[in-house]
């Protein structure tokens, strides 16, 4: 029984397996792409400037505030109705990136604060600008702060994009229930699509760690 | 050198400098003293624009800058303010990403675009010159707070600037570490370097500076070449102040 369980889950490996290339596609593009917006949200919110701290926070509030299935349902089932017809996968894609940056900018804006003023005085002294200033020393530093949290983000990202099966999308959680539906294994099948989702965090969290040793360094002498 | 007329500044409703005239000449070192909350400091971060003035000129080699223009319309200008007047803090506010070498040649090598090498060798000749050959791959955690603040000196010097000032270079550090940092900006004195200094330690200005200059409520009460200010200060507050130091 068991060894007919092990040889599906083998005869269906590339099906997960490409499955799994989506979702580690859409995982990387919306984290990157996220990062990017993220960071603009966050500017947008230390700006000061009044509209633009009002607009950041009534998104950031949005996309907090709303479950991520109901946004990729709005994007993928509703924006239709207005004229506005995407594909699959850029509706993922734009909703993913949409929600991970919300919750990116927020990671951002908080360690972006947290260095220290005079770090800010001790750039513009040496006549650096304000971009010289936010990308040699402000942003290495707010980096140590806002890397486990980016983590995190990106972990749960990797596992949201289940999500995308809901709307789809060919990913890994889409291609099981799939293969499920076709031989009605379902207990060998998804207990094998949580350990490939398992694998790819526990990727990430290896890169996490690599990452942290290397934003630390100038600190990692004195915990020795 | 520096030629600093009506300047004034208000925060939140509360008048900390109300028209200060200054001028200060080549080569000439000065000092400023006066009780906490006199303005002095305040003074000092206005004349790079840290704090940014109410009203008031302020020249510092052949750039000049209006308080009456808005800061944003002149960033250019007072980028180049900040060039020819570099500034030492009282907590020093070094990067602590970058080693010591990295601190100092950070400024050449990002804002002035000096060859890496080039401005190694210098920042390497800086830290020697600080007393700190030797320690250039150590970051600032690793130092002492004596030996952080003369990183910080050297990458002020690193920027050729024709002004330095000094906000309470040696009030964060611990007693036994003030020597060493009053040693190199004695030398710096001696080099007959345009400098300007806001500092509580009485002996130090009397001795290294041409002329000290006594703030009180924001407002020049009184100044003078320093052997004669500290000797016979001319104004009751002058005198006031300066008896709680000798005591």
């Amino acid at each position: 029984m068991i060894g007919a369980d092990l040889q599906l889950v083998w005869e269906s490996a590339p099906f997960l397996l490409r499955g799994a290339l989506y979702t580690i596609g859409l995982s990387v593009s919306s984290m990157a792409l996220g990062l990017i917006l993220g960071f603009g949200i966050a500017l947008a919110r230390l700006s000061g400037i009044r509209p633009l701290v009002l607009l950041a926070r009534i998104y950031v509030s949005f996309i907090r505030g709303t479950p991520l299935l109901v946004q990729l349902f709005i994007i993928y089932y509703g924006l239709p109705e207005i004229g506005i017809r995407l594909g699959p996968i850029p509706s993922a894609l734009i909703g993913f990136t949409l929600s991970v940056a919300g919750y990116n900018s927020e990671i951002l804006r908080g360690a972006i604060a947290a260095v220290d003023r005079g770090q800010w005085e001790a750039s513009a002294v040496i006549g650096m600008t304000w971009t010289q200033a936010m990308r040699r020393v402000i942003m290495p530093q707010a980096a140590r702060t806002a890397l486990p949290p980016l983590a995190n983000s990106f972990i749960a990202l990797v596992k949201d994009t289940s999500l995308a099966a809901t709307i789809q999308v060919p990913e890994l959680f889409r291609e099981a229930q799939l293969i499920t539906a076709r031989t009605f294994e379902i207990f060998a099948m998804y207990i094998a699509a949580a350990v490939i989702y398992w694998v790819l965090s526990s990727f990430l969290a290896i890169g996490q760690h690599v990452l942290e040793a290397r934003v630390n360094r100038h600190v990692a002498v004195l915990r020795a | 050198m520096i030629e600093v007329h009506g300047l004034a500044k208000r925060f939140s409703g509360i008048d900390v400098l109300r028209g200060i005239d200054l001028s200060v000449s080549r080569g000439e070192v000065v000092a400023i003293i006066g009780p906490s909350g006199s303005g002095k400091t305040t003074l000092l971060r206005c004349l790079n624009w840290l704090e940014v003035p109410s009203a008031g000129t302020i020249r510092i080699g052949a750039t000049e800058i209006d308080a009456g223009i808005q800061a944003p319309r002149q960033k250019a200008r007072i980028r180049q303010l900040r060039l020819r007047a570099a500034f030492v803090f009282q907590n020093f506010n070094l990067f602590p990403h970058m080693t010591a070498l990295e601190n100092v040649i950070e400024g050449p090598v990002v804002v002035k675009r000096e060859r890496r090498d080039q401005a190694r060798a210098r920042g390497l000749a800086l830290l020697a010159r600080v007393g700190l050959a030797g320690r250039e791959d150590v970051y600032p955690q690793r130092l002492s707070g004596g030996q952080q603040q003369r990183v910080a000196i050297a990458r002020a010097l690193a920027m050729e600037p024709e002004v330095i000032l000094f906000d309470e270079p040696t009030s964060a550090l611990d007693p036994e570490l003030v020597g060493e940092v009053l040693a190199v900006i004695r030398d710096l004195a001696r080099e007959q370097r345009t400098m300007v200094i806001v500092t509580h330690e009485m002996g130090f200005a009397r001795d290294v500076a041409d002329r000290t200059i006594f703030i009180d409520g924001g407002v020049i009460v009184e100044q003078g070449p320093s052997a004669a200010l500290f000797a016979a200060p001319r104004e009751e507050r002058t005198r006031r102040f300066l008896r709680k130091f000798l005591s």
